[in-house]
């Protein structure tokens, strides 16, 4: 009796040799020179036996510390993959004229241009933001860890598998190329049957669900375990604009869940939400997806909002002007951010009366972000300012993010995004906001935080270096995206007719190759602050290197696991400045245990697992997503059986910890 | 210890102003339920997206069948029946386990994933019997957004269920630990919810389907 | 260090040296292209109110409490209500200015409404008919229709000058967007959807016309020349073309319609009547429904139905329903 079943294709889909790119040179070098540094590294790790300590005390790590950190180690990765992207795209730009074809043919230009901003946003941006709110909030707020320490080893796990399944697009199959949104028509089954916009839907879901756990955990993390004393208006202001992201998390990744899985039920199943026929609308999807999408943009910059808050203050040694109302301005900030989505897409065709309401409502956001900036300003005036790294970031950032405000209301008037819409003026405008923005803020806060996390401040010579490439370079980058914008270009164009305009795009190159510059003084920062990090100028001996305000601060650097020895009571705001004024000394004696959550295998395997799933259904791989899936299921249901989740750090173990802070405090007078 | 403390602190030991900044005994609040009631929130978020879409393409029939010609409304309402009651009988099992009462706990438990599992079967049947008629998913853009909301729905209570079974053996296990009555209350929260979305679901897909 | 006013001042001076660029944007031909050039001047100065005195006042504090100066430290000075009403005040009157500007240059500049004027000083009556122009966005080429002349070209728009003109626009696959940055603003082009722009040039030449919204492989050449000429040439043109051998109907556009680049400028003498209407909803092929039809037999259905079920419980309904199913619906769908 003959079946038709057909084995091969249950386990393998349509995965096959020709998934591989043999035949395109620079991914077969990529490709090699990932395996060979993959091997290096597994053979150091092999070498050194880190095996049991990189299991231990990293991957199974429930430590809001570690989790931090981790995040900040895969945004960095993450951060060299998406530059390389534009460093491509601007190369390509810059040669691609007349007949000249440049070196990156549509096929693959499409595909470095949606991996770029899909990079940037979900795999670089959020995961920086995320670790630094990890991180720093819990210390902020004198907490031991976050709400469910568990659940947040889950998040970064699943976020790092949706990264590895967008590492894995390059060699095994291809990207999607539709822009890093992906609208249908184009994404759709029809215009694009490949695997690409599989890759992108699934590695998004996975990251999507691992987001999403993550503003559940800072939210009950900000509401329930605040020190005793801290009610909401004592909480410091990156405090408050991380519970303003978090709730922005909550609130509108589902809808990216939603739409998601819509787009890929119309892939795989044939359904009609967004076809052209039999009454499907892709209208809808542009409207789902930018209701995300705009919200996405304010959880990138609140945060960062938020660091220059902590920055301002503590390096004008000055508490913040207008506390009131900068969080009044936050709060404004999340609600105006849901009602703006239409700006996207002016030129879709609604009527008049809609395009206006939602322009008006754009540019009403402007309103407390302006108040934000004269509040830093009005923290400057007449304090004693310390041009650290961390304060030379934040100026730079007022100066570049208010020129990117300003185009920003620019483009909000319906009637002029007529003709600026999906322009180089556009480009221009976002990267203006994102890295003025979002980037200059997680720089400020890495060169910030880094001597807590590491006890050793960043290297200042390369990190001015690195500070000066990139505040100039963005300006010779993206000066000629706005004036390209004003002569009728538009974006994602791998080709140019007109060789008068050449040099603009060759200035662009330029400015990118300065980022670039900035970017590998950047690893020298890391390199040579690693390298010195025991001697006098680099070293942090005390926990406080700035003079510091808020409670993270009074603990050493790094903290100890269990981060205070005892709660911290709350008397004001700028906390540790309170304490500091009013001759507070940390305690020395009576010590006691102290309850810790254990760490866990499950966040990582269930993780890994989901992979597996979207990997399968990615490729058709069905055996493979049956398997994934219910061992998926089954590892869950096992974490769920194991009660004992939590172990005491014996009181005398607490006692050695702080002695030996003391004696170095001692030291170092 | 204390010339420690007088060396770093330059003589003064200022203890009264140190005490006011420590607390010796620090128990953070629970934050279970509002992280679940949170993770809800989301998912009624995620529910609402899919009504939405049901909204604007519900009345797409692309030449196909539409809800009034489709939906047997005598069957959509002993499945209404069957997860109202599910909810209620989910209620004497909360009332049971904060009584302590194990056993009566288990049993209503046993009865609600019994009426769980009836209503997905009915579901289920419904389903095929529409895909058969060559009402699937993929016919008009009212059916898609009808199997996606509706499907979705139904998703949520299979994973209801599998919830309710697992926490049956823990509860066999453990006994009604408060951890486990925690899990009870998460589970019970999820359970009502689901049954106000059908609510939705029922109103808006079903009886306004039928309506002209 | 280099002083920060020297590195602001970089961008700027790069734009003053590149006036000479043809910033087509801000210095367009057409009257709806013009206006909103205006609109953008007027926002970017409003602007510039409050943005220069934040980056003066940022230079300013910068250097003037930097910790060597020796300036006033007030390190507990946090709060000024006068402050911060103004901090909240100014941008509030800027954007109450900018919002009436945008409802009302919103609604002016509306692409679907009928033009009221040729240019600033030449209004038009209401009785001016503009002249129709029908554009398909293809893979990845621009095929335009003239239903009132009967004919048609590839990549090649040709308009008289000081003339209104009605463009009637969709796609056959993906999203474009129509944009001819001389002329007007754009809109999106969707497959099964009808947009609308209404524009008038005033200045005849050679300008070019592109796809603003990526759509594939194709996309970087999807661009077409545009022609900006006299009534008169105008109407010699559109005798000319009639002239041309080529003819565009339904079989022929399935044709065109097949993805290619870089597609050379082509004309059409003889277009099928309605053929565009047969682009919109999708019916060109042989037996396939028109989406207007199809949508409209759907609502007839359901009012059917509802109407049906309206009727005194005696009425033979089922008969009734049979006989109707048998008109309207080409699927039995009908449970019994």
């Amino acid at each position: 009796m003959q079946d038709s079943f057909d084995l091969t294709k249950l386990i393998f889909g349509r995965l096959g040799w020709d998934a591989i790119p043999f035949h395109e040179p620079i991914l077969l070098a990529t490709f090699a020179g990932v395996i060979v540094g993959g091997l290096a590294l597994v053979g150091l790790i092999s070498y050194f036996r880190l095996w049991g300590t990189l299991w231990r005390d990293w991957i199974t790590s429930i430590d809001h510390k570690k989790i931090g950190i981790m995040y900040m180690i895969l945004g960095l990765i993450m951060f060299l993959r998406g530059f390389a992207d534009a460093l491509m795209m601007r190369a390509q730009q810059a040669l691609a004229f007349g007949d000249n074809a440049g070196f990156l043919p549509p096929h693959h230009y499409d595909q470095v241009f949606t991996a770029h901003g899909v990079i940037m946003i979900f795999f670089v941006a959020m995961p920086f933001v995320t670790g630094l709110m990890n991180y720093v909030v819990p210390l902020q707020i004198g907490a031991r860890d976050v709400a469910f320490p568990f659940l947040n080893n889950f998040s970064f796990w699943m976020t790092t598998m949706g990264a590895v399944l967008v590492m894995a697009s390059l060699f095994v199959g291809e990207f999607a190329r539709t822009g890093w949104l992906a609208y249908p028509p184009l994404s759709g089954i029809m215009a694009s049957p490949g695997v690409g916009v599989d890759y992108y839907i699934w590695s998004l879901q996975i990251a999507g669900v691992g987001t999403l756990l993550s503003g559940v955990n800072l939210i009950v993390t900000i509401v329930k375990m605040r020190a005793p004393g801290m009610g909401m208006m004592k909480m410091p202001v990156f405090v408050w604009t991380s519970l303003c992201t978090n709730i922005l998390i909550v609130v509108t990744f589902p809808i990216l869940t939603a739409v998601l899985a819509m787009l890929g039920m119309d892939r795989l199943f044939d359904t009609a939400f967004f076809t052209n026929d039999r009454g499907g609308n892709a209208m809808m999807y542009v409207n789902l997806i930018w209701i995300w999408g705009h919200p996405e943009v304010y959880i990138l910059i609140l945060p960062a909002f938020g660091i220059f808050s902590e920055v301002v203050s503590t390096f004008s040694g000055k508490r913040l002007f207008g506390y009131t109302s900068m969080v009044y301005a936050t709060c404004v900030i999340m609600v105006l951010s849901y009602l703006v989505w239409l700006h996207h897409f002016f030129t879709m065709g609604s009527g008049a009366s809609v395009n206006a309401f939602f322009g008006i409502t754009t540019m009403i956001i402007s309103i407390p972000t302006g108040a934000k900036i004269f509040n830093w300003l009005f923290t400057m005036y007449r304090g004693k300012i310390r041009f650290e790294l961390p304060m030379m970031w934040t100026v730079s950032f007022m100066l570049t993010f208010t020129v990117g405000g300003m185009t920003g209301v620019m483009l909000a008037i319906p009637a002029a995004d007529f003709v600026l819409h999906n322009s180089l003026f556009l480009i221009a405008h976002f990267h203006n906001v994102i890295i003025g923005g979002v980037v200059f803020g997680i720089f400020a806060g890495l060169n910030y935080w880094f001597p807590k996390a590491f006890g050793y401040k960043l290297d200042t010579f390369w990190g001015k270096i690195s500070f000066w490439l990139w505040s100039i370079g963005f300006w010779v980058a993206f000066t000629p995206p706005y004036i390209l914008g004003f002569m009728g270009y538009t974006r994602r164009t791998s080709h140019f007719d007109d060789t008068s305009v050449q040099w603009l795009f060759q200035i662009s190159f330029l400015g990118t190759l300065m980022i670039a510059g900035g970017i590998g003084a950047l690893l020298m920062q890391f390199y040579v602050s690693f390298r010195d990090r025991n001697t006098a100028r680099l070293r942090d001996f005390t926990g406080d290197p700035w003079n510091g305000r808020t409670l993270e601060w009074s603990t050493s650097s790094p903290p100890p696991d269990y981060n205070f020895a005892f709660t911290p009571v709350v008397h004001d705001n700028d906390t540790f400045a309170d304490m500091k004024k009013n001759g507070y000394q940390r305690p020395l004696r009576d010590f006691v245990a102290i309850h810790m959550p254990k760490n866990t295998w499950a966040g990582f395997v269930v993780s890994a697992l989901a992979c597996g799933v979207g990997f399968g259904i990615i490729w058709h791989m069905w055996a493979l997503v049956a398997v994934s899936f219910i061992a998926m299921m089954a590892a869950i249901i096992a974490h769920t059986f194991n009660y004992k989740r939590d172990y005491y750090i014996p009181a005398d173990e607490v006692v050695r910890t702080e002695e030996a802070r003391t004696r170095m405090m001692e030291s170092h007078v | 210890m204390s010339e420690i403390n007088a060396a770093v602190t330059g003589g003064s030991i200022s203890a009264d102003v140190s005490g006011r900044y420590i607390a010796r005994e620090h128990h953070p609040e629970q934050g279970t339920l509002l992280g679940f009631w949170l993770y809800l929130m989301s998912d009624c978020l995620l529910f609402a997206s899919l009504f939405a879409t049901y909204a604007v393409l519900g009345r797409n029939y692309a030449g196909g069948p539409t809800g009034a010609e489709l939906f047997d409304l005598s069957l959509i309402a002993v499945n209404t029946g069957f997860l109202l009651l599910s909810s209620i009988t989910f209620g004497f099992a909360m009332i049971a386990a904060q009584a302590k009462n194990l056993a009566k706990t288990q049993m209503w438990l046993v009865v609600t994933g019994i009426l769980g599992v009836a209503f997905l079967s009915l579901e289920i049947y419904e389903f095929q019997h529409l895909i058969h008629e060559g009402a699937g998913p993929q016919r008009s853009g009212f059916l898609t957004s009808f199997f996606a909301l509706v499907g979705t729905h139904g998703l949520h209570v299979f994973f209801g269920v599998i919830w309710l079974v697992t926490l049956l053996v823990q509860l066999g296990k453990h006994g009604i630990t408060p951890e486990n009555f925690r899990r009870l209350a998460c589970l019970s929260l999820f359970w009502h919810f689901l049954d106000l979305v059908w609510i939705f679901v029922f109103t808006f897909v079903y009886l306004m389907g039928v309506l002209p | 260090m280099i002083p920060k006013i020297v590195r602001r001042g970089l961008p700027l001076l790069l734009i003053a040296a590149l006036s000479g660029c043809n910033t087509v944007v801000m210095n367009p031909t057409g009257d709806i292209a013009k206006q909103q050039a205006d609109l953008i001047s007027i926002s970017v100065w409003l602007m510039l109110l409050i943005i220069i005195p934040v980056m003066i006042l940022t230079v300013l504090f910068a250097w003037r409490y930097r910790s060597g100066a020796n300036a006033k430290y007030e390190p507990d000075w946090d709060h000024s209500t006068k402050l911060e009403l103004i901090i909240w005040g100014a941008p509030l009157l800027i954007i109450i200015v900018l919002g009436v500007i945008t409802w009302v240059s919103t609604h002016k500049l509306d692409p679907y409404r009928p033009l009221d004027r040729i240019d600033a000083n030449r209004p038009i009556a209401a009785s001016v008919k503009p002249l129709e122009v029908q554009v398909v966005a293809l893979d990845w080429k621009w095929l335009f229709i003239y239903p009132e002349q009967g004919i048609a070209s590839v990549n090649h728009l040709v308009t008289p000058i000081d003339v209104p003109v009605r463009f009637k626009i969709t796609s056959s696959t993906v999203m474009n967007t129509f944009y001819i940055p001389t002329l007007a603003g754009m809109i999106y082009a969707m497959p099964g959807m009808e947009t609308e722009l209404n524009a008038v040039l005033n200045k005849t030449g050679n300008y070019q016309g592109l796809s603003a919204n990526f759509s594939g492989d194709g996309f970087s050449h999807m661009k077409f020349a545009y022609k900006g000429v006299t009534a008169g040439e105008f109407d010699s043109w559109v005798a000319e073309m009639k002239n041309n051998p080529g003819t565009l109907d339904r079989a022929d556009y399935l044709v065109l319609e097949k993805p290619s680049a870089k597609e050379p400028v082509r004309h059409y003498g003889q277009v099928e009547p309605a053929l565009f209407n047969r682009i919109l909803n999708r019916c060109v092929s042989e037996g396939t429904m028109c989406m207007n039809q199809q949508m409209h037999d759907d609502h007839k259905r359901n009012q059917m139905a509802a109407a049906i079920r309206q009727l005194p419980k005696d009425a033979n309904k089922s008969l009734l329903a049979e006989a109707i199913e048998m008109c309207v619906a080409p699927f039995n769908t009908v449970k019994k």
